[in-house]
């Protein structure tokens, strides 16, 4: 590909670990900086070579299929190697390109946001984060995983703490993320110790050899295998374990709640993905029914619950944080049904549903910087007053839907489409129905945002007062990729179903 | 930074403790002891490369000793001797001596932490490597030991000699 030449080999070859040591040495020199605005400097430099670096290894793996780093030049699977495959070399880009676009975001919001003292270590959690989620989709080595999945989530609650310079609630948040947090990260670690148990190895690849070998193993494995999937359960925010997700969605900064909402929860079910299709194999009996009955039930019951608990709310970013666990259903669907189509949809899904939540949730946060508003009635005029930033939301709400010629409609119809394929109708059925819940809250809002007029504010209607560029270009660039990709959904498809096919085989 | 007494001038403050000093027996012992934890933290830590031991439990010792002088000089001594933010410094800089080893390696052209790479020769370039990352997680998992200790002990209020 002509575009590859470009890169530097060097950058190519060493991509992986350049990825995840870049942002962790930078969070280590962030955190020494001034609390001026090197700290944002410094981060958005990082997070374009970042974006730029993953790129490159997304083209890389087109051109040459899945490669190794072997950290430390030690061979797996005795050292830690570094795996680039189909499956995680989109989400590496996914993640880095949110990261990027959220730090031009930030740089406004975090003035608004944060106090001063404390905006480097802010910039230093938010790289660490970076870190971890990157360091999370790009290794091989099962414990590895946990390490980074810690990097991660511990940063994430410090980030979600941060919150409280604006609203104290999210102290009380960050806690709850973090108990549910660690309880998940310790049944993750239980069951990778019970699996190094049954098969000797900890790097992922040699351990489906393994466990193919043993045939699905003994109880130890089926053990492990419950562990791992509640773990991820309790990160990816699956219906019953999603309490934490609210709550700190709603309460930590806005630029935090974007990035996570597009990042964190998508990075767990990455991990959800290469453990049961790639680790385990769906060819085992007890895989393919927790697929059949846990994921998909629980799936299909966290569309339905968090739809509907959505529609009730009074504060839109709890609204729109209900909605992402309901998102998490179609997801959870489209993996449980596992056939190639549908893993490929729900993939897909992932991909779609990041870049349409990060488009709302920072148009909301910049709602809230100019006019300090989230509570649904507040939105009233907003066609007016924030035309341009409404305007974005309004692309990623439908897209949230699922209108066509938008990257919504794009994954929805694909899952609608494997799950009939697969013989589900019903489940075409509960795709819909969600969708039109998905509607009403949307739409609930667009109609107060559109047909009611600008409140009054000290005798004078409020006037235009429309969100600095800073912000308007990050939520445009989502909200016209969302476009982009509902017209031109080849290449992203394909991802997916290159994607599908690496876990499954193709057919 | 306060003093038992505001009144007290830093110089006079000497002479008040150990004009009514209830727990000179604990000073004059650990005062002994500090220096023999340090030596012992730092034994640890230059085994690591050949036997048990290493900068993790090498610095929770090293730690130790501050923390200790802290329990019985006070938090302010402690804080005075070790300011926070050079602790803080500390953090960032294990951090950064164990990753600046994988940035040698990786403009040396071998991969992330690859020491091989340090020196001609390979066996020695792993040596270097180990030492110096130990060196980094000295460094880190000191100050972060003694992190947490600050911002524990920040939080109550100290005894007073009175209670005691």
């Amino acid at each position: 590909m002509a575009l590859l030449n470009y890169f530097p080999d060097w950058l190519l070859v060493h991509g992986p670990g350049f990825l995840m040591a870049l942002p962790l040495l930078m969070a280590a020199v962030t955190a020494l900086l001034p609390n001026k605005r090197i700290g944002w400097i410094s981060t958005f430099i990082v997070t374009a070579i970042l974006t730029v670096t993953a790129f490159g290894i997304a083209l890389y793996n087109i051109e040459v299929g899945t490669f190794i780093y072997k950290m430390g030049g030690w061979a797996p699977p005795h050292g830690i190697s570094l795996y680039i495959d189909a499956l995680n070399a989109p989400l590496v880009l996914l993640v880095a390109l949110m990261a990027f676009i959220t730090v031009i975001y930030a740089l406004p919001a975090t003035i608004a946001e944060i106090k001063p003292n404390k905006r480097a270590p802010f910039y230093a959690a938010f790289l660490l984060c970076i870190a971890g989620l990157l360091g999370m989709v790009v290794t091989g080595d099962a414990f590895n995983v946990f390490v980074f999945l810690e990097v991660s989530s511990i940063s994430t609650y410090t980030l979600v703490a941060m919150g409280a310079a604006r609203d104290r609630r999210a102290l009380s948040a960050a806690y709850n993320y973090l108990i549910l947090g660690s309880i998940g990260a310790t049944f993750f670690v239980i069951g990778i110790g019970f699996l190094y148990m049954e098969t000797g190895t900890l790097n992922m690849a040699d351990m489906a050899r393994i466990l193919a070998d043993l045939d699905g193993g003994s109880r130890v494995a089926k053990v492990a295998f419950g562990f791992i999937i509640i773990g991820l359960g309790l990160k990816l925010a699956m219906f019953p374990l999603h309490t934490w997700l609210p709550g700190a969605y709603a309460h930590s900064p806005t630029p935090v709640t974007a990035f996570l909402a597009s990042t964190a929860t998508k990075a767990a079910l990455y991990l959800l993905l290469r453990f049961t299709f790639f680790v385990f194999d769906p060819s085992f009996a007890y895989v393919a029914d927790v697929l059949m009955f846990v994921l998909v039930g629980l799936g299909v019951i966290g569309m339905l619950f968090a739809s509907l608990t959505a529609i009730f709310q009074t504060d839109v970013r709890r609204m729109l944080a209900f909605s992402s666990v309901a998102q998490v259903g179609y997801m959870l669907l489209g993996i449980g049904i596992a056939t190639t189509a549908s893993v490929a949809a729900g993939y897909l899904h992932i991909l779609n549903h990041a870049i349409i939540k990060g488009g709302l949730f920072l148009a909301l946060g910049a709602m809230w910087y100019r006019f300090g508003i989230t509570r649904m009635e507040d939105f009233r005029g907003l066609g007016k007053t924030m035309p341009l930033t409404m305007g974005a939301f309004t692309i990623s709400g439908l897209s949230l839907i699922g209108v066509p010629f938008t990257a919504g409609f794009v994954s929805k119809i694909n899952l609608a489409g494997a799950a009939a394929d697969a013989g589900w109708w019903w489940a075409v059925g509960v795709i819909m129905l969600t969708s039109i819940l998905a509607l009403v809250y949307i739409g609930r809002l667009l109609l107060i945002a559109y047909f009611q007029s600008p409140p009054e504010v000290d005798g004078a209607v409020v006037k235009r007062n429309e969100a600095p560029l800073a912000m308007l270009i990050p939520i445009w660039t989502l909200a016209i990729l969302s476009i982009v990709i509902g017209i031109e959904s080849d290449l992203i498809v394909e991802a997916s179903v290159r994607a599908a096919e690496l876990l499954l085989g193709a057919g | 930074m306060s003093a038992p007494d505001p009144k007290m001038t830093e110089s006079e403050l000497p002479h008040a403790y150990a004009a009514r000093d209830p727990h000179v027996l604990l000073r004059v012992i650990s005062k002994f002891l500090i220096p023999l934890i340090a030596i012992f933290g730092f034994y640890v830590h230059f085994h690591g490369e050949y036997s048990a031991g290493g900068g993790f439990q090498a610095g929770v010792i090293l730690a130790a000793s501050v923390i200790l002088y802290a329990l019985i000089f006070g938090l302010d001594e402690a804080k005075r001797a070790f300011p926070p933010w050079l602790i803080r410094v500390g953090m960032s800089l294990g951090v950064l001596l164990y990753g600046g080893t994988g940035v040698v390696s990786f403009l040396k052209g071998g991969e992330f932490l690859n020491y091989s790479v340090l020196n001609e020769n390979a066996i020695s370039g792993q040596h270097y490597g180990i030492i110096a990352i130990e060196l980094g997680v000295l460094c880190a998992v000191t100050s972060v030991m003694i992190a947490i200790f600050y911002a524990f002990g920040s939080r109550q209020p100290e005894t007073s000699d009175e209670d005691w």
